[in-house]
């Protein structure tokens, strides 16, 4: 199951902990006759999802780990696709060789989500009633299809039960999803830096980039494939973004009020703030490996986002997690503040759930997810070490 | 945090405080520790008890090893209160040599009194006689085995004597449904009831019940 092979390209230099190179492979997973029957109600009839795996499944076929996305990340979470790459996998430094998802011991795997623009179906796809690309006909997503479409990754991965789904931000809402709706294929889940209900504030942040997407006279309807697509609109979705994901703190120390490129003020409307210009470039190198209409239907997807729907409250909603919890959520993070992260871990111990709730002090904001990667190392490495070790017990509700 | 003492880990078992509550909590009762540290006491008492415990704990250095041991544990100042929890959740709380470094102790125990059905308080006693002597004849803040640290770098930043636990006790309307004494941290006898043992008990553990 290793796809630590060597790619064609000539060798490279890699660091002890690196998994080396890795390749990205696709699985259709839905067909017109075992369709994917979505929560408003649609079906796809054709599903594809593109999957990277690192290190090894065990005999037992308990080692395996599910990292979840975040809305800009894909499939391809760590080591090299070839020898011209310039970065790693988005999450390089927490999987690897000793790493905090440690591939001698753990079998990882990571997904692109359903909706995505990086090799699973989603809108840029091709729909195989009209043969062209979905654009605004591709149904509207929610994190539990997504979730259901992971499931059933694994079931082809031949795992019956999971030994733990982790995630930060969307990926964190896909753990807390795993863990209500298929209570008895994880062992444990590790939420970080994410909520189980997306506040007002998040919902009116991803309205704003919607809104620059669908004003960008590019957009056309969300038929633009083939054609100049919406870049504008999406590299102002992708500034607003970035500005939740920085904190004062953060943007104080990384760019203080200095100017790039000239020493006084232009009086003009040029850019000469360092953050805006590193917003610019975030914009801009954004609309280079993403699309527009995954923007609008994942963001939307972050926004039904709500555990305690269907539910008389968050405590009833939490009773059907069946599994151990680490909840991590980080200080400075104002797009998913601690609190709400506090209150799931308040409901599952309600319920007499095994949960861990950690506030790591960090000045990075929600970006921090990415970025403390020491301190969560230690967290994880502690947390899967012991559950690793510990023999499946299945239930990890209270017996009282 | 069990600031009042550094203790390492494989002395747990053997520590007089810890066999204390282990003898006294029945088995698979619901316990919340404190102040849990890096999980020793939460440890032994699923091991040996198969208790369904909860630990809070301050610092994340500490959680990360209480992690490692599975153990389930909430980042929190217990100077804060417990605002989170349900009255009576708990069978017992457990505040073991931890209450003389919170601020706010009359607020940990009506929080302890209001979470648990039962609050289990152990601490060192400031009125042993070594301590007594220490400051009467050194006329220093006295460092023993017991009381460990130096006044400027002391986590424990509200000493009390057993006798005014007691007075504490009835002010917040705390019935004493048990109490055990003890000198030594580790190995010793412990002696139950005792009208000298604000004179030679190093230390007091308090099984306490809200006074209806």
């Amino acid at each position: 199951m290793s796809d630590q092979k060597q790619s064609n390209n000539p060798p490279k230099q890699f660091d002890d902990d690196s998994v080396g190179f890795v390749e990205s492979r696709r699985v259709q997973l839905f067909n017109r006759e075992e369709p994917l029957e979505l929560e408003c109600g649609a079906t796809l009839n054709e599903v594809t999802v593109e999957y990277e795996t690192y290190g090894a499944l065990n005999q037992n076929r308990d080692n395996g780990v599910l990292v979840c996305h975040a809305l800009s990340g894909d499939a391809h979470a760590a080591g090299w696709l070839s020898a011209e790459d310039k970065k790693p996998g988005w999450w390089d430094n927490m999987i690897g060789p000793g790493k905090a998802l440690d591939t001698e011991k753990y079998f990882v795997i990571c997904s692109n989500i359903l909706g995505g623009c990086k090799g699973t179906t989603g809108p840029s796809s091709i729909n195989p009633e009209t043969e062209k690309p979905y654009g605004m006909d591709f149904p509207v997503i929610t994190i539990h299809d997504m979730v259901v479409c992971q499931e059933k990754l694994i079931q082809q991965l031949g795992i019956e039960k999971l030994l733990a789904v982790v995630g930060g931000s969307m990926g964190g809402m896909q753990t807390l999803e795993w863990a209500v709706s298929f209570p008895h294929r994880v062992r444990a889940v590790i939420p970080v830096a994410t909520t189980y209900r997306t506040s007002p504030q998040s919902i009116a942040f991803d309205e704003v980039g919607r809104q620059a997407i669908f004003n960008d006279p590019n957009w056309n309807g969300g038929d633009y494939y083939g054609q100049q697509p919406p870049e504008r609109g999406l590299a102002i979705a992708r500034m607003v973004g970035h500005i939740t994901y920085l904190s004062d703190q953060s943007m104080h120390e990384k760019f203080g009020r200095n100017l790039r490129l000239r020493e006084e003020y232009g009086y003009d409307f040029g850019q000469e703030f360092q953050v805006e210009s590193y917003l610019h470039h975030q914009g801009t190198s954004f609309t280079k490996r993403f699309d527009a209409n995954t923007y609008l239907y994942i963001t939307k997807a972050m926004d039904y986002f709500d555990l305690t729907i269907g539910f008389p409250s968050l405590k009833e909603s939490m009773r059907r997690a069946d599994c151990k919890f680490l909840l991590i959520a980080f200080s400075s993070d104002w797009l998913f503040p601690p609190y709400q992260m506090k209150k799931m871990a308040n409901a599952l111990r309600y319920n007499g759930i095994d949960v861990t709730y950690v506030e790591i002090e960090s000045d990075y904001g929600h970006d921090a997810f990415l970025l403390e990667a020491e301190k969560m190392t230690r967290m994880l490495s502690a947390f899967l070490g012991y559950l690793y070790s510990e023999p499946d017990g299945g239930n990890h509700q209270a017996t009282i | 945090m069990n600031p009042q003492i550094p203790v390492s880990e494989s002395a747990s078992e053997r520590r007089t405080d810890y066999r204390i509550i282990l003898d006294m909590l029945p088995p698979q009762c619901r316990v919340l520790d404190l102040g849990c540290g890096t999980g020793g006491l939460l440890t032994l008492l699923r091991d040996k008890k198969q208790a369904r415990g909860y630990g809070i704990e301050l610092s994340s250095q500490h959680i990360i090893e209480c992690v490692g041991k599975g153990l389930s544990v909430f980042h929190g100042d217990i100077d804060e209160g417990l605002r989170d929890f349900e009255d009576q959740s708990f069978d017992y709380v457990i505040v073991n040599q931890t209450l003389s470094a919170t601020h706010r102790p009359e607020l940990v125990l009506d929080e302890v009194l209001r979470v648990g059905r039962i609050g289990i308080v152990s601490f060192a006693n400031f009125a042993y006689w070594r301590l007594r002597f220490r400051l009467l004849f050194s006329g220093r803040m006295p460092v023993t085995e017991s009381m460990p640290y130096e006044w400027f770098d002391t986590p424990n930043i509200h000493l009390f004597s057993i006798r005014d636990f007691r007075i504490f006790c009835r002010r917040h309307e705390a019935r004493v449904i048990r109490s055990c004494y003890f000198n030594n941290l580790e190995g010793g006898k412990v002696s139950e009831g005792g009208t000298l043992a604000n004179w030679s008990a190093a230390y007091a553990l308090f099984a306490l019940q809200k006074a209806y």
